[in-house]
């Protein structure tokens, strides 16, 4: 479904990404795992169109994106949450959903139809559907939903979420991944992962890619993963990444 | 003195009218500034454009002034189209200072390019709108008219930005314009729209404006930098805070030129303008859209 070819990036002197390749099979969740500073957040710009690659391409659906605008690439299918949420705080909840929903998706072209795909979403979610609610009043929970929500009422067929349980506690995090799940089977959505808590990541990916200072270092199964050598070693410092 | 100042409250009706022009300019260049993120030196020309181009059809080509009017709205929104494309669009990611300069030489080229067209000759559409007695007050019918329109003309905006989707992009954008790109908008084109906009806005204040005033190359200097330090004054940016701002500054004026010259008021609006800035350089009002 993407084919990710050799990609660099590079910010003046520094190679935040090192000619890194990779596939997303139509229907799998891949997670993406690094530590901090290794690349995942520079390779979804990448992706998205936010970033413009120095280096290599990136096709999607057999349709060669690289270089096309973030507006174009949303609307070929893919869509991205930000690590952290950034709604826009002026506009109640059902707007912010409603406008990603409206511009999001070409097919869509009433404001009625958009608001109720963003009800709908924000119901699959579990978010509330009624247009009072202000943005400001989420919790860091419920911002991480609303910027699930938003890449989602765009109606995309590939979701890039940026580690979408930093800053949460444990239950919440395990609800999260539970989301992620249903969105896999029972919206059929593909899925690449970013996150560096390893633990709740392992337990719903079906293979995970391992990123350090911008190349790839491992790819595979999380059981493999887990017991790879080099994994462990950059990990290696930070034990509770792996619990 | 009587107990009753009928011409100090003349000064204080004029200063809202005159109020309610000043916030629609600031109206226009705050939008810009708020979305776009570029500050146009140039927009007070535009304004004296859109004074020629209803000179020009109305007294030059005979049309009539209902139908002259408009155009103006029209011509400067396709103005604003074009200098969006033309002068902001190449240097949009380059520093500010660039974009600064691109539309000061703006200025100057609309500034001469109308010299050059029409003369440096002072001219107006020859338009005398009656003077309303009210009790004792003595009201320009034309002000009132401008105020009513640039009023009408605020509403309108208002009402396009807060209950349309574009007008909601456009706000979103003016928030954070990379999340706006990844949720499918293409923010050139809400860049070109918002200039357009802000065009039309610089078309309707020259309606309001050749309603009062004689037009010449050099208008835009009797009303650009006030209509720039209410803007910075209100926050620049924030369409509120500017909307504010201008009444602030138009009671400053009209009063201060009740008790002493037009010049001396400008002069006291100027001071309190570098005092503010001293005080809270991010504007009385918050910036934000």
């Amino acid at each position: 479904m993407l084919v990710v070819d050799s990609i660099s990036k590079s910010f003046g002197g520094f190679l935040a990404v090192n000619r890194v390749s990779f596939e997303v099979q139509e229907g799998e969740i891949l997670g993406l795992i690094g530590p901090n500073g290794s690349g995942k957040s520079t390779v979804f710009n990448l992706i998205s169109g936010a970033h413009k690659v120095t280096g290599g391409s990136i096709r999607f659906e057999g349709r060669n994106i690289t270089g096309l605008t973030p507006d174009k690439i949303c609307h070929l299918g893919i869509a991205r949450t930000f690590q952290i949420p950034r709604p826009f705080k002026k506009l109640s909840l059902l707007e912010n959903v409603t406008l990603s929903a409206y511009f999001g998706d070409d097919a869509l072209r009433s404001p009625e139809e958009a608001r109720d795909r963003a009800r709908k979403v924000l119901e699959i979610i579990g978010l509330p559907t009624d247009d009072r609610t202000e943005v400001t009043t989420l919790g860091a929970a419920g911002l991480k939903k609303l910027e699930l929500a938003r890449a989602l009422s765009t109606q995309p067929r590939l979701l890039l979420a940026d580690e979408s349980l930093g800053g949460l506690d444990h239950q919440e995090m395990e609800q999260a991944a539970d989301t992620l799940n249903h969105i896999r089977t029972e919206l059929g959505i593909t899925i690449v992962w970013v996150e560096h808590i390893m633990g709740v990541l392992m337990r719903v990916v079906d293979r995970v890619m391992v990123l350090d200072y911008g190349e790839k270092i491992a790819e595979g199964l999380p059981k493999e993963i887990a017991n790879d050598p080099k994994v462990i070693e950059v990990y290696l410092g930070n034990q509770q990444a792996l619990a | 003195m009587a107990l009753f100042d009928f011409f100090l409250l003349e000064a204080i009706i004029n200063g809202i009218l005159f109020g309610g022009v000043l916030a629609l300019l600031a109206l226009g260049l705050n939008l810009v500034f708020g979305v776009v993120d570029v500050i146009w030196i140039a927009y007070a020309e535009l304004v004296m454009s859109g004074m020629y181009i209803i000179y020009t059809l109305h007294i030059t080509w005979g049309w009539p002034l209902l139908l002259a009017a408009p155009m103006a709205i029209v011509g400067v929104g396709l103005m604003g189209l074009v200098v969006h494309r033309l002068i902001i669009a190449p240097i949009l990611d380059t520093p500010p200072i660039n974009q600064l300069l691109a539309t000061g030489g703006l200025l100057f080229f609309l500034q001469n390019f109308a010299t050059l067209i029409f003369g440096a000759d002072f001219r107006n559409i020859g338009l005398s709108l009656p003077i309303l007695q009210i009790f004792e007050l003595y009201i320009s019918f034309s002000r009132l008219l401008s105020f009513g329109a640039a009023v009408l003309g605020m509403i309108g905006l208002y009402l396009f930005l807060s209950r349309t989707y574009i007008g909601t992009a456009i706000r979103a954008v003016a928030q954070d314009r990379e999340i706006m790109s990844l949720m499918g908008v293409n923010t050139k084109k809400v860049y070109l729209i918002t200039s357009a906009l802000a065009g039309a806005m610089a078309g309707l204040a020259a309606i309001l404006l050749v309603l009062q005033q004689d037009v010449h190359p050099f208008i835009g200097f009797s009303f650009g930098p006030i209509t720039f330090m209410i803007c910075v004054m209100g926050g620049l940016g924030n369409l509120i805070g500017g909307f504010f701002a201008a009444f602030i500054i138009s009671q400053i004026i009209s009063i201060g030129s009740f008790y002493g010259s037009t010049e001396l008021s400008y002069v006291i609006a100027f001071v309190l303008f570098i005092i503010v800035m001293f005080i809270r350089p991010q504007g009385i009002f918050k910036r934000n859209t």
